[in-house]
């Protein structure tokens, strides 16, 4: 059984390769990436100009709105980075192929992730760099904290690419929209641009279960009160730990099942 | 290499109350190339996916060369290759690129040179640095079963590899796959509904009909057997329940 839980780099990055290979090819495809966040970082920049001219708050903390925006976009664009990888894949008709081959579900797994990092760094690193040119504020100016709510919001991403993946095996492309809008559902209860204080009792329950709502917290800390607030860190990589298992699991839940119902020739179609 | 390299026992499949597959049982001998013959439902594509692993049998087991497939999937599939007109290669990618890509699962060595032996072989040489959606059937084919034969299977699974297919197309891929099977001793089990291709190809037929296998042989001892001139006769005789011509002149004059 051992042969079973083995790893192979080679079958991983052959995935990715299928997946740089995509994108080589569509300069559509690149374009889309970074024009969303490019977009938005954008408006946020200007409305952010705005109000530090206007608000006291916001003028103690030049760039928390466009920090905020770039990090929401980074968790999103992880998400979507595991998700489309698999869309892919679907839209293809090639998972029956994927399927067949040696790959595991566990490498498969592993190369969305990759494909994910891939991904956000096309749409981000663009955006970044706009914005040290428009507004002459860069996000890589917070240092160190930047690591570690990278890590946390794209570990976040993946956890609930992972189980989107998985829903996209159960109920084939009738789920595909789940893709596109589970980041928004999360987006209110996340304290993106406000305190998680703000929500009603019940909600901040709600908020507090989730990894992105302590990042944000942390940066709010960190940028307006300059206070490192590591234990948010640890908060929320306690969380994601629980969360990326339980999107793996919720992926080779679905994954097993499908194999029992026989859906897995007939996905994409 | 061990003689039998699929060894199926007892198989089955159910969902809910439908039967698919329903104790089939079966050997796959190393140089032997078997058709799985059925009607539409009859159980074919279950039992091809079943082999595969993309389906959890209800009950009964598959050996593939020696190993149980429930347990060391991953073991044996780096040994065999499926093709099928219903699964595609992506599209945006070249035909090398795809080729790249499953080389590189299969954990195949020498790569680059296999794609240009496959490319030469196949005759897709010049369709290499072509996009796999621009391809026409007659191509897209081709390139399906060099995707197949990347690893250079010891056992072939293809579900209906000349479907839609034109007849001058069709004919070159049953000679190639003739060839392949001479020169590798590949087990090939082929699932299709074209009876010519049966009779040129397959060594054994097994006739499947509402999940069970209802009769298994030779073709041409399988045509004698039924009194009939060719296997597609068979075929009919077999999916409409009559026992040979007298039955079938009898169906006809009423």
């Amino acid at each position: 059984m051992s042969a079973n839980i083995v790893l192979s780099p080679t079958r991983i990055s052959a995935m990715v390769l299928r997946h740089y290979y995509v994108l080589r090819s569509s300069w559509t495809r690149l374009l889309e990436l970074a024009y969303w966040p490019t977009i938005q970082m954008v408006m946020w920049g200007f409305l952010t100009q705005f109000l530090v001219a206007n608000s006291s708050y916001i003028a103690q903390a030049f760039g928390v709105l466009l920090a905020a925006f770039l990090l929401w976009d980074l968790l999103f664009r992880s998400q979507l980075g595991v998700s489309v990888s698999f869309l892919e894949e679907m839209w293809s008709r090639n998972l029956g192929h994927i399927f067949v081959s040696p790959l595991r579900p566990t490498e498969l797994m592993i190369s969305m992730m990759v494909m994910s990092v891939i991904r956000t760094m096309i749409g981000l690193v663009p955006a970044s760099l706009l914005a040290i040119a428009f507004y002459g504020y860069s996000i890589y100016s917070l240092g160190w904290p930047l690591i570690a709510f990278y890590l946390n919001l794209v570990v976040f991403g993946w956890a609930m690419g992972l189980a989107i993946c998985g829903f996209l095996i159960r109920y084939g492309m009738g789920a595909e929209s789940l893709a596109w809008l589970a980041g928004f559902v999360i987006m209110p209860v996340s304290g993106i641009y406000y305190p998680i204080a703000v929500l009603p009792g019940w909600l901040q329950a709600v908020a507090w279960c989730l990894p992105s709502s302590y990042v944000f917290e942390c940066l709010r800390a960190a940028m307006v009160d300059g206070v490192a607030r590591w234990d948010l860190m640890a908060g929320a990589a306690a969380l994601n730990a629980v969360y990326v298992i339980g999107g793996g699991a919720v992926f080779l839940g679905f994954f097993r099942a499908a194999r029992q119902r026989g859906q897995l020739l007939q996905m994409g179609e | 290499m061990q003689d039998n390299v699929v060894i199926v026992r007892d198989l089955a499949k159910s969902y809910d109350k439908v039967r698919a597959v329903d104790g089939i049982s079966f050997e796959l001998k190393a140089g032997e190339f078997v058709a799985l013959l059925g009607g539409n439902g009859a159980g074919k594509t279950t039992t091809i996916s079943m082999l595969l692993g993309l389906l959890i049998p209800s009950a009964g087991s598959i050996r593939v060369f020696g190993e149980d497939i429930a347990r060391h999937r991953y073991r044996v599939l780096a040994r065999m290759n499926f093709s099928s007109p219903y699964v595609d290669l992506p599209h945006r990618l070249t035909v090398r690129q795809n080729l790249t890509v499953y080389g590189r699962l299969y954990g195949v060595d020498g790569l680059a040179a296999r794609i240009e032996k496959l490319g030469e072989e196949l005759q897709i040489a010049e369709l290499l640095d072509r996009e796999s959606g621009k391809l026409s059937s007659g191509q897209k084919t081709r390139v399906a079963l060099a995707k197949a034969l990347i690893n250079g299977p010891e056992l072939l699974l293809l579900d209906e590899p000349t479907a839609s297919l034109d007849p001058d197309t069709a004919d070159w891929v049953r000679g190639y796959l003739q060839r392949y099977q001479a020169e590798t001793r590949a087990a090939v089990l082929l699932a299709s509904h074209n009876m010519a291709e049966v009779e040129r190809l397959a060594a054994t037929a097994l006739i499947m009909k509402a999940g069970k296998i209802v009769d298994r042989g030779a073709p041409k001892d399988l045509i004698q057997r039924y009194g009939r001139s060719n296997m597609e006769e068979v075929f009919l005789d077999i999916a409409r329940d009559r026992r040979g011509p007298g039955e079938a002149d009898a169906e006809a004059a009423t």
